[in-house]
């Protein structure tokens, strides 16, 4: 590990080359892909949240001229396999259509193919489902009752997932400690909503038997599930990674949307289009997050020491399985935060319900629950008029306690949580900010600090499988790079992924400059397609700094060692007397020097001058296997999760319109502690970008039901998603704590501030309320909730 | 039907029908593409292209509607293939992006402030960005990137064109 | 997305576009289409034609009438707001025009295409209300004039008969200096609004002398208070002069309610925002005044 100071390219403020095509408006989405014969397709979908689908009329659809083709889900079914559930739910039956029945409001019923996506939709109007309304459950709570309406009757119940962990001696904290309170807080149903759509452009080759594919994806193992719902050999789905990505944020898994059109386009022998529209995206795009009931039940002395919790969390999963469970799992790597809780109960509880399938979304679950331990801190502070951060620091792990192991089963890598809260404090003047809440106070308006401390467990790996499905053995969630030299001494690096923002090119080429000691801007960096690539599990779960930053790294140091050996050879000396430095290899004692000119020249065209058994050319590869992964679970539910842990301290300080409830965040300022960071622009905006969602999630953003299971916010002008109004400036305090087990001392920072603002800003306006004896538990926070609480209030004073 | 359409300073012909936004015309029948469907129902801001120097949604005009106007795409800032306007690169200095995907239309619309407004206040940028929703940033980055393309022009003899 | 198949016609004169529209019941105007064409791309509207009346020289510029600013209603909603005739004339107006969705809606959207689709939640016509402005439309029959508290009779439903087109909006200007204020209140700023209201007030020898007061967003349509003037209309407009006279008006609106806001956060808020900008208009009035 080297120390930050001493690195040439890395850490540096240095430009992230992806930018230069996005503001040309060169770069290449999949909406700017296309074949001139490709077909559109249009979706029909259910108006009922649950319905029995009794026959399905597309004669005037097919009989609109240009229109080729309408699938319907029961069609498909015969076709192609059912999609993975991550769990061992073999009953809760899923395909890109509904098939039979329809589960939720928007949800695919019929694919319309025609020669335009206007026309498509012209058809898609002409489809007559006649559909025998079903009893619907919207509610999480009511879905997990016996005698709720089962979502999936061969399923036999709503409960996807009901498991209890004990981890420590909780029974026995809890007797011993001196205060306990509960409470409950529910996260709303929202998600990361990228500004682009999902699309995918697939065609078959029959000639070659082969599906190429074009997606705006972020899915692990996405080729694998392709050719395994298509019943293909893995070797004839071919995904094309040099796609990019307009933003996904966890979300654009897409498995659905490819089957579908993978079969349409090797039924109809043509390329086949799905670019969803934004009404598609938002009702059935099936990438909605988390929407989760927390109960928490804590033990606490009187001197602010947390002994012991207790937590419920309780999913509404959506009509179908998929990963959502999963994101009850992944909190568990670090479910007691960045504190010392010595022991923790957790009962982790998936339904299904006549909602849209739930996603991925950025942090998989642990943004709600960082907001349940928040929320439990300063309810703690509160019980025992206690300063909520002095509670927190006597709470957290010290700096000389790492590595830590968490009763989960996690060891927490490194940290120093005093120090970074140290300076946010002595960067934002904490008795300053006070006395400008009480001034605001003074003024009339309701004024409120919030702060939260809080763990983005980084360098993902599937550890969350094996622990909550047993026949699931993965212990690997590897990632590797491939460097190749040419005979001119230029270097091309493999990535084996598209990428959605995150800027992998400007890592990938950062990290090998560093390490070869060559300038980053003249290493090419290209995207093989998945059948060129080498295994890997693309950037989910702040990964790629520390995954492919390492398979990039030890790459390079696998050609420096093979630039060490052909030196060796010439100078006559040992391999381990051979220095390498910025591209040539020298020999201290004879003074002798081979440049990197005359390396590769004897490697691409000297077979003669190669060391005994080296192989002709300059190119390595390395396949990364995640630091820390390798075990499976313990019987009792240990695991080691993730590796790696950033830590970020916000604190907030709100100002809210006592009439209006109009949130206004007058200073935000944030401490992060992502090790060492490979490039400052990228980590930033991270940073700032994941304040603004988690700000939406807290404040605006929701996809709400009515009582008639219909979505209410299909639409961005109900769906609000921040501008540049809503999201305050924020000042950003880093500190460095380098990880010990990854290559530089990098860590993770793609969630970051996301996990920590909703509890954040919910806590400031809770504390801007707290004078009028109203407390908001559930997410969003909406203005006009909050003026109509204080209202209230006021007026049962009165 | 015809439409006849002045993009980037030169006539361009295309067959449109009439349902056709101007958004779809540029995509798929002119093959400027750096103008993004986000939303397509005038929210995202994704779609923004310049009418007559002012920003507008490309997504709420039918192609019918915009003959006779002096449209601008992002494929018109750039001063020569290969070479930035001052406000792309600046973009490019404080990585003002991620995806990439809002950028062409966030820049357009920088582009058309630093036009009318030199030395924009910290408000006024936000302002002007407020009708570009983007989902990376939070903003932040992209507010300092308009901050630095209006410094660099201040101090630079830029011609307007190269904003 | 895709907005469902229609003709689109440009008639160059305004004779011609009547007679389009008497001809087909399902034609519809378009001029700036920043309502309409979100619309069509929901399919939640249709039309079988689109009269892009946008450049009608009859629905072009604006005029100053002396006791009245009028606006041809192809006027771009950005043109009124850069227009100097507005910011001296109709302060109110100049006020409310940049909470007018955004600068890229605006410099497309039209002065009369925001009054034809009566959005309860709109600006232009709260103003058009409280300044008891009136508008013109032609139809094959020739032209009609209507005042504004008769042309807005719902939510997103006018008098405008529907082959007609909206050719002129205008607004009373008040002799002497006047002060205005406008408030509104949305979760983001320039979305349509929860509630807005809007004051245009004027002072003579220390009392008021002349005021309009209206409020929008939780209504149907765009409300003006008169019996608010009525009260303070003689008075200094003290704070609780302000409060008194909203109380009952206030209390007696018809208030819509949504997922989003409540009946009572509408109506509460409505008298805040009122008061907000009787206070505003008030003082501005003072100064202008002093």
């Amino acid at each position: 590990m080297t120390a930050p100071a001493n690195f040439k390219f890395l850490s540096r403020q240095r430009r992230v080359r992806e930018d230069r095509r996005f503001v040309a408006g060169k770069g290449r989405y999949i909406a700017d892909i296309n074949r001139p014969d490709a077909l559109h397709v249009a979706l029909v979908h259910s108006p009922h949240p649950a319905a029995k689908i009794v026959s399905i009329d597309a004669d005037a659809a097919l009989a609109l001229p240009g229109v080729h083709y309408v699938l319907t889900g029961a069609d498909l079914a015969k076709a192609v396999e059912p999609m993975m559930n991550g769990l061992d739910t073999p009953h809760v039956r899923r395909f890109p259509l509904a098939v039979g029945q329809a589960r939720y409001a928007g949800e695919w019923v019929a694919a319309v193919v025609a020669d335009t996506r206007a026309l498509a939709e012209d058809a898609a109007e002409l489809v007559n489902v006649d559909y025998e309304p079903l009893p619907f459950v919207i509610d999480g709570e009511e879905a997990y009752t016996p005698q709720s309406a089962p979502v999936h009757a061969e399923h036999g119940s709503n409960i996807l997932l009901d498991r209890t962990f004990v981890w420590g001696e909780v029974e026995k904290h809890f007797s011993e400690s001196e205060h306990h309170l509960s409470f409950r807080v529910t996260w709303g149903r929202n998600s990361t909503v990228p500004i682009e759509t999902f699309g995918v452009l697939a065609a078959w080759d029959p000639w070659g038997e082969t599906l190429d594919v074009w997606a705006s994806i972020q899915m692990p193992k996405y080729a694998d599930q392709i050719a395994r719902a298509m019943r293909l050999p893995g070797n004839a789905v071919r995904v094309h990674y040099d796609v990019d990505v307009g933003g996904s944020y966890g979300v654009k898994r897409g498995i659905k949307h490819t089957v579908l059109v993978g079969h349409l386009s090797r039924l109809l022998n043509r390329p086949i289009r799905l670019i969803e529209d934004r009404l598609e995206n938002m009702r059935a795009g099936d990438a909605h997050g988390p929407d989760r009931i927390f109960d928490v039940e804590v033990a606490f002395n009187s001197d602010g020491i947390v002994r012991s919790m207790k937590m419920r969390a309780l999913d509404n999963a959506g009509a179908y399985a998929g990963r959502a469970p999963f994101q009850l799992g992944k909190p568990i790597g670090a479910i007691v935060g960045p504190y010392k809780i010595a022991s923790v109960q957790y009962r982790a509880i998936s339904v299904t319900s006549n909602k849209a399938a739930q996603e991925a979304v950025r942090g998989f679950g642990q943004a709600p629950t960082n907001y349940a331990i928040e929320t439990m801190m300063d309810r703690v502070a509160a019980h025992l008029g206690l300063d909520r951060i002095e509670l927190r620091r006597r709470n957290f792990i010290r700096a000389d306690e790492f590595p830590y192991l968490i009763p989960s089963g996690t060891k927490y890598d490194s940290g120093d949580y005093h120090t970074v809260v140290d300076k946010v404090l002595a960067h934002v003047g904490y008795e300053a900010l006070i006395a400008e809440r009480d001034a605001l106070r003074a003024r009339g308006m309701l004024a409120g600090i919030g702060v939260a401390a809080c763990l983005e467990p980084s360098g993902g790996n599937s550890s969350f499988e094996p622990l909550l499905n047993d026949k699931n053995t993965t212990t690997t969630w590897m990632e590797a790079c491939r460097i190749n030299v040419d005979a001119l001494g230029a270097i091309a690096a493999t990535i084996h992924t598209t990428s959605s923002g995150q800027g992998h090119e400007t890592l990938t080429s950062t990290v090998i400059g560093e390490t070869l000691g060559l300038d980053p801007e003249t290493i090419r960096i290209v995207r093989p397609d998945s059948l060129a690539s080498l295994p890997g599990n693309s950037p989910v779960g702040s990964r790629m700094a520390i995954m492919l930053g390492g398979a990039a790294h030890l790459a390079a140091n696998k050609l420096i060692d093979k630039c060490k050996a052909i030196g060796a050879l010439q100078f006559g000396c040992a391999v381990e007397d051979v220095e390498y430095a910025a591209g040539a290899v020298s020999h201290a004692a004879s003074g002798r020097k081979l440049a990197w000119a005359e390396l590769v020249n004897i490697a691409h065209r000297n077979f003669h001058l190669l060391p005994e058994g080296a192989q002709p050319g300059l190119e390595a590869s390395h396949v990364y296997q995640v630091p820390t992964a390798g075990d499976l679970p313990t019987t009792d539910g240990r695991i080691q999760m993730y590796p790696c842990h950033s830590f970020e301290f916000h604190v907030v300080l709100t100002a809210i319109d006592p009439i209006t409830g109009k949130v206004d965040l007058k200073r935000y300022v944030i401490g992060h502690d992502c090790g060492v960071v490979i490039n400052p622009h990228i980590v930033k905006g991270m940073t700032l970008g994941g304040i603004a969602h988690g700000l939406g999630a807290t404040l605006m953003e929701e996809f709400a039901y009515d009582d008639q299971g219909q979505m209410m916010s299909q639409t961005f002008m109900d769906y609000l998603l921040p501008s540049s109004h809503e999201v305050p400036q924020v000042e950003i305090v880093h500190h460095c704590t380098p990880s010990p087990l990854t290559v530089f001392g990098q860590k993770g920072s793609g969630e970051s501030g996301y996990l920590g603002s909703p509890a954040a800003i919910s806590g400031a306006i809770n504390d801007a309320v707290a004078p009028f004896g109203v407390r908001f538990e559930k997410l969003p926070i909406r203005m006009t909730k909050i003026s109509d609480a204080v209202a209230a209030a006021r007026s049962g004073k009165a | 039907m015809k439409v006849e359409l002045t993009i980037n300073g030169a006539t361009h012909v295309a067959d449109v029908e009439a349902r056709t936004t101007l958004l779809d015309c540029l995509r798929d029948k002119l093959g400027l593409t750096g103008a993004h469907a986000g939303c397509e129902h005038g929210v995202c801001g994704a779609c923004t292209i310049l009418v007559d120097g002012e920003p507008a949604r490309s997504c709420l005009m039918f192609a019918a509607q915009a003959d006779g106007y002096e449209i601008t795409t992002i494929e018109g800032l750039a001063p020569a293939p290969g070479e930035l306007s001052v406000v792309q690169d600046a973009f490019c200095e404080t990585h003002g992006m991620q995806c990439g995907y809002c950028t062409p239309a966030m820049i357009l619309t920088a582009h058309s402030l630093l036009s009318r407004n030199p030395s924009p206040t910290r408000e006024d940028i936000v302002e002007a960005i407020s009708g570009n929703v983007c989902r990376c940033t939070g903003y932040g980055q992209i507010i300092e990137a308009v901050e630095l393309a209006a410094r660099r022009l201040a101090g630079s003899n830029a011609a307007e064109d190269a904003r | 997305m895709k907005a469902a198949a229609f003709e689109y016609v440009r008639p160059v004169t305004l004779s011609e576009a009547c007679a389009i529209l008497r001809a087909d019941e399902d034609a519809r105007v378009i001029a700036g289409g920043q309502t309409l064409v979100p619309m069509m791309a929901m399919r939640l509207a249709r039309p079988s034609r689109l009269v892009d009346v946008a450049r009608l020289p009859e629905l072009a510029g604006i005029a100053d009438e002396g006791a009245a600013v009028s606006f041809g209603a192809a006027t771009r909603q950005l043109d009124a707001e850069k227009s100097t005739l507005v910011k001296i004339k109709l302060p109110l107006l100049a006020a409310a025009l940049p909470w007018v969705g955004h600068r890229p809606t605006r410099s497309r959207g039209t002065v009369g295409g925001s009054v034809a689709n009566a959005d309860p939640a709109a600006e232009i016509p709260l103003v058009l209300v409280t300044l008891a402005g009136e508008v013109e439309f032609a139809t094959a029959d020739g032209v009609e004039t209507c005042a504004a508290r008769d042309f807005f009779t719902g939510p997103m439903m006018t008098a405008l008969p529907q082959d007609a087109v909206l050719t002129r909006v205008r607004f009373p200007v008040w002799s002497g200096r006047v002060g205005v204020g406008f408030h509104e209140v949305s979760t983001r700023r320039s979305d349509f609004a929860y509630v807005s209201a809007c004051a245009q007030v004027r002072f003579e020898n220390g009392v008021c002398a002349q005021l309009a007061v209206g409020v929008g967003g939780g209504v149907p349509v765009p409300t003006r208070l008169d019996a608010v003037a009525q009260a303070l209309v003689g008075t200094a407009m003290s704070d609780a002069d302000i409060d008194a006279a909203l109380e009952a008006p206030v209390a007696a609106l018809d208030i819509m309610t949504d997922h989003y806001a409540s009946t009572d956060y509408r109506r509460r808020v409505a008298r805040e925002l009122a008061a907000r900008a009787l206070r505003d208009a008030r003082d501005a009035a003072i100064g202008a005044a002093a």
